[in-house]
C-alpha cells in the first residue's frame, strides 16, 4: 500500500520534471527566433560595440552552444545575466522580489480560505434560506469583480476619501512597508478565491449531504452538528484542496496587477516589462519560474490527494 | 424530450433570463455603437476635460473630453468581440484535437495530451504575455486595431482550446462505448459521420456551458491585457483600456466605476447564465 504511493509519486515527480524540461527548451526556442535582437534600438550601435554586448553574453556563440549552456545554468543555478539591469543575475532578481509576492499570495489565501469555506459550509448547511441566496450572491458577485476595479476603488475610498472624505487617508495606497499597508492588496486579491472556495465548498458540501452515509447517521440519531463535521466536511473538503495548487500560483501570477496597482515591489512587474524589454535571460527565468511553482503545486496537492483518497492511484 | 425539459427548468431561472437578456441587450449595444452612441470613440473635446455625469455626458467624460457612455458602448463591442471570437476558435481547435485524441485513443491519444499538459503547466497568464509579444512582433496587419486585436485573439485562444479539447476528449471516450455509436460503425459510418452526426449533439451542452463560463474569462483576459498596456491602446475603447485610463486619473472616480460596473454585470450576467445553463441540464448539481 505504502509502495504503492511511493510509486505514484515517483512518476508523477518524473512527469513535472520531464514537463519543466520541455516547457524550458521551448520559452527558449521561442525567444531566438524571434525577429529583432535584444540590443537593436532605434540608433544602430557601431558595429564593434554590437559585438562586444553580444560576446559579454555569450550570444555570438551558435545557438545549440547557447541552448547548452542555458541547459547547464538552470541546473547549477546560474540563470544568467539580465540584458535590461546590468550586472544583475536573474536570481538575484527573483530572489530579492519573490517572497513579497509569495508573502501577498499566502496571505491572500489565507485570507480566502478563512473566509471561504465557513461561507460555502454554512450556506450548504443553510440550503435555499435567504442567507444561502445572499451568500451566493455575494460569492459569485466576487467572482465577476476584476481585481483591477476593485483595487483602484479601494485605493480612491481609503487613500483619497472619495466619496467617504472620513477615510482620507486612513490605509496607505501603495508600497509594502508594514501590516496596515498589506491589508488592500490582500483584500483585493483574496476577493476572487475567497468567492471561488465559497461556491465550490457550498456545492460539494450539497452533495455530500444527499449521500447515503449521511442520511444513515443522521437516523442513528447522530447529533447534526457532528453530521456536519465529521462526516460531511471530511469527505467534502477533499475536492475543494485539488483547486489549492493552481489557485495559489494563480495567485502569485496574478499578483502582478495588485503589485501595479499598488506599487508593491514584488515580481510581477517584471513578468511584463522584461519581455518588452526583450530582457531574454529574466523572461525565461520567469517564466519557468511561474511553471516550476504551477507544477509543483499541482504535484503536491496530486500526492496528497492520493494519501487521502487511494482511488486515484489506481485510476491513473 | 429531455432538452424540452431542460428547457422548462431554464425558464423557471429569473436570474439567468434576466443575464441572457441583458447579454443580447449589450450585444446589440456593441453591433450597433455607430448608432447608439452619442459621440465617435475619439472625439476629443478640451473645453469639458474629467466632467462628471451630467445631461450631456451621461457618464462623464475623461482626461482628453471624450464622452465616457460613449466609449463604454464601443467598449462593448470590443469586449464582446473578443469573447464571443475566442471562444469560437477555441471550440473549432479543441474540439478537432480533443475528438481526434479521443476517437484515436491509444498512443496518439497519451501523446496529444502530453503536449496538452505541458501547455497547461505555464500560468495563462504568462503564456497570454508571451503569446502577445510573439504575435506584435511579427506584426501582419497594417492597422493598429486589427493588429492589436488579432494579436489577442491569437493569445486568448491559445489558451482557451485547452480546456476544450480536454472536455471534448473526454466526451468522446465515453460516448464511443455507447451503443448507438457501435451499431452506427457496424453500419459502416465512417470516423468523421460518427462524430458530427452521432457524438457531436451528446456533447453540445457540456461543450456549451463551459463556453458560458469561457467567453466571460476571456473578457477579462482581454480587459487585462489592455489594462497592463499589451492589449488595445488609446483612443480605441475597450473596458481594459478604459479601466486602465480610470486608474491613473485617481480623483476622478467615475472613470474608474461606470467601466467597472460595465465589466462587473457582464461579468455577473455569463456567470448567473451558465449556472443556469448548467443547472438545467445537468439538475444533479
Amino acid at each position: 500500500m505504502r509502495s504503492g504511493l511511493l510509486v505514484f509519486a515517483l512518476k508523477r515527480v518524473l512527469e513535472a520534471v520531464t514537463t519543466l524540461f520541455v516547457i524550458a527548451s521551448l520559452t527558449f526556442l521561442l525567444l531566438r527566433i524571434l525577429p529583432g535582437g535584444p540590443f537593436d534600438s532605434e540608433k544602430a550601435l557601431p558595429d564593434e560595440i554590437k559585438a562586444n554586448i553580444e560576446a559579454r553574453y555569450g550570444l555570438d556563440q551558435p545557438v545549440l552552444v547557447q541552448y547548452g549552456q542555458y541547459l547547464k545554468g538552470l541546473v547549477t543555478g546560474d540563470w544568467g545575466e539580465s540584458y535590461k539591469y546590468i550586472g544583475r543575475s536573474v536570481t538575484d532578481i527573483i530572489s530579492e522580489t519573490l517572497p513579497v509576492s509569495a508573502e501577498l499570495g499566502l496571505y491572500s489565501l489565507l485570507l480566502s480560505l478563512i473566509i471561504g469555506i465557513p461561507l460555502g459550509v454554512i450556506a450548504a448547511s443553510k440550503h435555499n434560506t435567504a442567507f444561502d441566496t445572499t451568500a451566493m450572491l455575494i460569492a459569485i458577485s466576487g467572482v465577476a469583480l476584476p481585481s483591477f476595479v476593485v483595487g483602484p476603488v479601494l485605493v480612491m475610498i481609503f487613500s483619497f476619501g472619495i466619496p467617504f472624505s472620513f477615510l482620507h487617508g486612513t490605509l496607505p495606497p501603495a508600497l509594502w512597508d508594514g501590516w496596515e499597508y498589506m491589508i488592500l492588496p490582500v483584500l483585493t486579491l483574496g476577493l476572487r478565491p475567497a468567492a471561488i472556495y465559497a461556491r465550490m465548498t457550498r456545492g460539494t458540501v450539497l452533495e455530500a449531504i444527499r449521500q447515503d452515509y449521511v442520511r444513515t447517521a443522521r437516523a442513528k440519531g447522530v447529533p447534526e452538528r457532528t453530521v456536519l463535521f465529521h462526516h460531511v466536511l471530511r469527505n467534502s473538503l477533499i475536492p475543494v484542496l485539488t483547486i489549492t495548487g493552481p489557485l495559489f500560483a494563480g495567485l502569485l501570477s496574478g499578483s502582478f496587477i495588485i503589485e501595479v496597482i499598488f506599487a508593491i515591489p514584488g515580481i510581477g512587474k517584471h513578468l511584463v516589462s522584461s519581455v518588452s524589454n526583450r530582457d531574454y535571460p529574466l523572461v525565461l527565468g520567469l517564466t519557468l519560474l511561474y511553471s516550476t511553482l504551477l507544477v509543483v503545486s499541482n504535484l503536491v496537492v496530486d500526492i496528497l490527494y492520493s494519501f487521502v483518497d487511494p482511488r486515484i492511484r489506481v485510476e491513473k | 424530450m429531455r432538452s424540452s425539459r431542460a428547457y422548462r427548468r431554464f425558464v423557471k431561472n429569473r436570474a439567468a433570463i434576466v443575464s441572457i437578456f441583458f447579454l443580447a441587450l449589450i450585444a446589440l449595444a456593441g453591433l450597433f455603437a455607430e448608432l447608439i452612441a452619442p459621440y465617435s470613440y475619439e472625439v476629443q473635446n478640451i473645453d469639458r476635460v474629467l466632467e462628471g455625469p451630467s445631461k450631456d455626458h451621461w457618464f462623464g467624460t475623461d482626461s482628453l473630453g471624450r464622452d465616457l457612455y460613449s466609449r463604454i458602448i464601443f467598449g462593448a463591442r470590443m469586449s464582446m468581440a473578443v469573447g464571443i471570437l475566442t471562444a469560437i476558435v477555441s471550440v473549432v481547435i479543441g474540439g478537432i484535437y480533443g475528438a481526434v485524441s479521443g476517437w484515436l485513443g491509444g498512443w496518439v491519444d497519451t501523446l496529444m495530451m502530453r503536449a496538452i499538459d505541458i501547455l497547461d503547466a505555464i500560468p495563462s497568464l504568462v503564456l497570454l504575455i508571451l503569446v502577445g509579444i510573439v504575435f506584435t512582433s511579427y506584426q501582419p496587419f497594417e492597422n493598429p486595431e486589427i493588429r492589436a486585436l488579432t494579436g489577442i485573439l491569437f493569445a486568448l485562444s491559445i489558451v482557451g482550446w485547452v480546456s476544450l479539447a480536454r472536455l471534448v476528449r473526454g466526451q468522446v471516450l465515453q460516448a464511443r462505448e455507447l451503443l448507438f455509436v457501435e451499431g452506427a460503425t457496424a453500419m459502416g459510418a465512417s470516423p468523421a459521420r460518427i462524430l458530427t452526426r452521432h457524438i457531436a449533439p451528446n456533447i453540445l451542452g457540456p461543450v456549451v456551458v463551459m463556453l458560458t463560463f469561457q467567453i466571460p474569462a476571456n473578457i477579462l483576459f482581454e480587459s487585462f491585457l489592455s489594462f497592463v498596456g499589451l492589449g488595445l491602446q488609446p483612443p480605441f475603447s475597450s473596458w481594459g483600456v478604459l479601466a486602465n485610463d480610470g486608474w491613473r486619473a485617481k480623483s476622478s472616480p467615475h472613470l474608474i466605476v461606470f467601466p467597472g460596473i460595465a465589466l462587473f454585470l457582464t461579468m455577473l450576467a455569463f456567470n448567473l447564465f451558465g449556472d443556469g445553463l448548467r443547472d438545467a441540464l445537468d439538475p444533479k448539481t
